[in-house]
């Protein structure tokens, strides 16, 4: 049978659960409004779910019990479901903790918050405390070189792993391990850095703007518009070259400006965000009374408009991290960002990227490279599940 | 008059806030035979909106029918299906929201959604139903009905919009519309031409309804019975002579009472007296569009001057050009004798601080971030230098002084507040300058009316003590009556007419003074009719108003 007749046979089979499913449910609960009002489409989506639910679990039990080729071939799926599994339990039990313990404040937020706000969090709090006490957790130096490279990730002597290193060494023998605890340091700290900068530039900007208006909102804004013209990761690229020259010339730390080159870039979607939220604030009456009252600038910035345009830029805050976080570790990728033998995410990608071919008979080295990216990657998910829900909360949406 | 068409019978309504379920409507009843219209009267957070909705069976998001029944011919609309209230929807039972303008789909034509519901339920095709849009909106008398369908809606004015929303509803001859607050947002000149044609097509078509407004003598035209809500609970129901003769709760009797509240008379004004204000040979525009014409006025101390008018006659500009947001091209203001600068940025602190301002809308007009205490006590700092616990003093006693507790208020947030205590902050922070002259923007005409009452005599208390000047722009004429000492009628940026309250209720009046003055409902039920027929049928609303210019 091809693949088409398959997914042909179930969509129909599915088709026809769905109905009998919705009839079924309205005969057996005598017309409940829930099954009566049901459209089809819904039953549809019901039987759909509970299909695919039923096919990960058979696949995952059948990954299981199988032998050593058949289980190679579904080794990502299962650590997926594992991880995807450990993830949730945990975010679950960190939603209990917070809604018994701490201040009723808090025990209210949690209350409220949905799983996936409370799995970013977790995660987020994990990442702080691993790359603040970075120097304390990582067992090994980052640039601490051993005798045996290229170990394999799993620390199980008989897949030529080394429990000394449970993630074993890169391709000149540092440990991944310590290298990705340190790389939590410098990529999310730069990063970090580098949005406080982004928004310090483009909020300062926006907010000027929106309240004077005229010839310097023009000024800036078509500033603006051309920067933003320009893509800017080749942007980025391209200044980045010019640094490592002046970088060499002056004497001064590539990754300054680095930083630099990226927070502008990035304060220009800031300072369209911050414009735009001051502009819809600087229209209400209360702007209005305290320019009647003869107030100053810097009081009708920060004492009037900031504290309104806190949930939007803070949201933004979060999605622009990301951004910043991803260029940082692509501009590393493709070598001119965090140089060795500082430890970045992007660069260990990099270095370890060959090692993505042996994923068919070999899974567990073929996860060398995916570490990072993985780490990369649920960084950027916690913190867009937190902004969804920030969002969310101050947009005053409900349901 | 025949048979009972819907029938309400202790309808519980509960509403999802924080978690849990709240009380929104404890258990009201009434019935609607055909071809009778029920106002529903109170004030907002009665569930007036919430019960009209339910007479549909419907809520809004967040809210559940929790209890009682609603029959309509027969039909229990609270366990009905989906499929069973889609083929009454639209069909049978209509409604007619508040906001026309912000009803209908911009993107589409008056005529084209006009003809959705027909045809949808199959009541009629595109065509005939187009014809029969047509002659509803002849009906409806719409300028032009011919083609006025086929314009966008922001083509038309928000008068025209409410009448087409109202021939929308009437599209598929429902045996039930709902209307909700259908002229709240009008101006009373417009609001008559919509109350005439609603009223008009619901007797020509025998239609029952049910008309939801807080205004009581919109209601008094209107209704054949009125049922007044309190927060969710039913207070009295009678048929509306009986009602409005001799109604028998403590509630309604003070919602009554509410349009008596009058001044007494001032002395005239010593003609030596400098003024305390003076608008002289103002004319303004934004950019090039010239919106104020050589207006002049005068406000004396201790003084209410009332600026009344449509939207667009000026009125605001006025406001907007002796605080100096909007310079004037030519003219200018003078306080206490002594010409202002023009523009507010050219103003000392002194003479921004005599001037002081409240606003309609007091959502916007308070920082929805700071605290009461903040509110206040940020203008007593900044024009006394006051800190500490001399500035907590001061603003304790501006919360006394528009009566609110100090120690319960003074930290919390505004949208902790009701709409009439947010207004009451917007008082202090004016008074907080401790100003000689206050504009008030149309302070009452987002409150309800024993509220708004509450305001404006806090105001007379607060002008009695302190000898404040008002600058009072609104296009209540009620609130005219009730609190000017003057009158400033103003039309497309001019000045009709002006004098003291007395001279202008009493004709003979300028024309279009006249016009403001009897189109301002009366709580008598035959007041409309007796109007129109005075008018003469064809000639009210906007053609009245084009005549008399």
């Amino acid at each position: 049978m091809s693949l088409l007749t398959i997914l042909a046979i179930s969509l129909i089979g599915c088709l026809c659960a769905a109905w009998v499913f919705r009839f079924s449910g309205q005969v057996l609960s005598d017309q409940k409004p829930f099954f009566r009002d049901m459209p089809y489409g819904v039953a549809f989506g019901y039987v759909l779910g509970v299909a695919v639910l039923a096919w990960i679990i058979v696949t995952y039990i059948g990954a299981k019990i199988a032998g050593f080729p058949a289980a190679n071939k579904l080794y990502f799926f299962v650590k997926a479901v594992e991880w995807f599994v450990i993830f949730a339990v945990a975010a679950v039990l960190f939603r209990i903790l917070g809604r018994n313990l701490g201040t009723a404040g808090m025990r209210k937020l949690f209350r409220s918050m949905p799983l996936t706000a409370s799995f970013g969090i977790l995660i987020i709090i994990l990442y702080a405390i691993v790359s603040i006490f970075a120097g304390w957790i990582a067992p090994y130096g980052q640039e601490q070189v051993f005798a045996q490279a290229n170990i394999p990730p799993g620390g199980d002597p008989s897949t030529g792993g080394n429990p000394q290193f449970p993630m074993g060494t890169d391709q000149i023998g540092r440990d991944i391990y310590s290298r990705l605890i340190y790389g939590a340091q410098n990529t999310v700290g730069i990063a970090f850095a580098t949005t406080c900068l982004a928004f310090f530039i483009g909020g300062t900007f926006g907010f000027l703007a929106a309240t004077l208006g005229g010839w310097l909102d023009q000024i800036v804004s078509r500033t603006v518009d051309v920067l933003m013209a320009i893509p800017a990761l080749i942007f980025a690229l391209l200044l980045m070259t010019i640094a490592t020259v002046w970088a060499n010339n002056f004497g001064i730390d590539r990754t300054i400006f680095m930083v630099v080159i990226i927070a502008v870039i990035d304060a220009t979607r800031v300072y369209r965000l911050a414009r735009a939220v001051g502009q819809n604030i600087v229209v209400m009456d209360y702007i209005e009374a305290a320019k009647l009252r003869g107030e100053g600038l810097m009081y009708l910035i920060f004492r009037e408009i900031l504290p309104n345009a806190t949930a939007p830029l803070l949201a933004e805050f979060g999605l622009r991290f990301c951004f910043v976080f991803l260029t940082i570790a692509s501009l590393s990728f493709l070598g001119v960002g965090i140089q060795p033998p500082l430890a970045d995410w992007g660069t260990m990608v990099k270095d370890l990227s060959q090692f993505i071919n042996f994923a068919q008979f070999a899974p567990n080295v073929a996860s060398a490279p995916l570490l990072a990216a993985g780490a990369i990657a649920l960084l950027t998910v916690a913190v867009n599940f937190v902004v969804d829900w920030m969002l969310h909360k101050s947009s005053g949406l409900k349901e | 008059m025949s048979g009972t068409l819907l029938k309400i019978r202790n309808l519980q309504i509960e509403g999802r806030a924080d978690e849990t379920w709240n009380p929104i409507i404890n258990g009201i009843d009434f019935d609607l035979n055909k071809g009778e219209v029920l106002g529903l009267i109170g004030e907002s957070g009665a569930g007036k909106s919430t019960a009209g909705l339910a007479a549909m069976g419907f809520t809004r998001d967040g809210c559940r029918i929790s209890g009682g029944t609603v029959e309509f011919d027969g039909i229990d609309l609270v366990n009905a299906s989906a499929a069973v209230k889609r083929g009454l929807l639209g069909k049978r039972i209509a409604y007619v929201a508040q906001s026309a303008a912000a009803s209908f789909n911009p993107a589409h034509k008056l005529i084209e959604q006009h003809v959705e519901a027909p045809v949808q339920h199959g009541v009629q095709d595109r065509a005939t139903s187009q014809a029969d849009g047509i002659e509803l909106y002849r009906r409806l008398r719409l300028p032009d009905p011919d083609n006025i369908g086929f314009r966008y809606p922001h083509q038309v004015s928000g008068g025209q919009l409410q009448r087409a929303m109202t021939a929308m509803a009437m599209s598929c001859r429902p045996d039930l519309i709902i209307f909700d607050e259908p002229t709240t947002a009008l101006d009373v000149t417009t609001q008559i031409e919509v109350l005439a044609a609603i009223r008009d097509i619901v007797e020509q078509f025998d239609t029952a309804a049910i008309y939801i407004t807080h205004d009581l003598a919109v209601v008094a035209q209107m209704a054949d019975k009125i049922k007044v809500l309190l927060k969710g609970d039913e207070v009295e129901e009678a048929d509306t002579r009986t009602m409005l003769s001799d109604p028998k709760e403590e509630y309604t009797k003070s919602l009554w009472a509410v349009r008596s509240f009058q001044r007494p008379a001032k002395p005239a004004i010593n003609t030596g007296a400098t003024p305390v204000i003076s608008v002289q040979n103002v004319t303004a525009a934004y950019g090039t569009v010239p919106v104020l014409f050589d207006v002049n006025f005068d406000i004396h101390q201790g003084r209410t001057v009332a600026v009344v008018g449509e939207s667009g006659s000026g009125k605001s500009t006025a406001a907007r050009c002796i605080t100096g947001l909007l310079p004037p091209k030519q003219g200018h203001i003078e306080f206490d004798g002594v010409a202002l600068p023009l523009d507010y940025k050219k103003r000392n602190k002194d003479q921004l601080r005599q001037a002081q301002m409240i606003y309609q809308m007091a959502d916007t007009a308070l920082n929805p971030r700071k605290s009461i205490g903040e509110i206040i006590g940020r203008p007593v700092q900044f024009y006394s230098g006051l800190t500490g616990a001399d500035k907590r003093r001061r603003v304790e006693q501006l919360l006394e002084q528009i009566e609110l507790e100090p120690t319960q208020y003074i930290n919390r947030l505004p949208s902790e507040l009701s709409g009439g205590q947010k207004q009451r902050v917007g008082i202090a922070r004016a008074l907080a300058a401790d100003p000689k002259f206050i504009i008030c923007d149309e302070v009452t005409s987002a409150l309800d009316q024993l509220v708004a009452e509450g305001i404006l005599k806090l105001l007379a208390d607060l002008q009695d003590t302190l000898g404040l000047s008002y600058m009072f722009i609104t296009h209540d004429l009620a609130t005219v009556r009730s609190i000017s000492d003057e009158v400033v009628v103003m039309k497309d940026g001019r000045v009709v007419e002006q004098g003291p309250k007395a001279d202008m209720f009493q004709p003979p009046h300028h024309p279009y003074t006249d016009l403001l003055l009897s189109s301002v409902p009366e709580m008598d039920p035959d007041w409309l009719t007796e109007l129109l027929e005075k008018r003469g049928i064809d000639n009210i609303g906007d053609a009245a108003v084009g005549k008399m210019v």
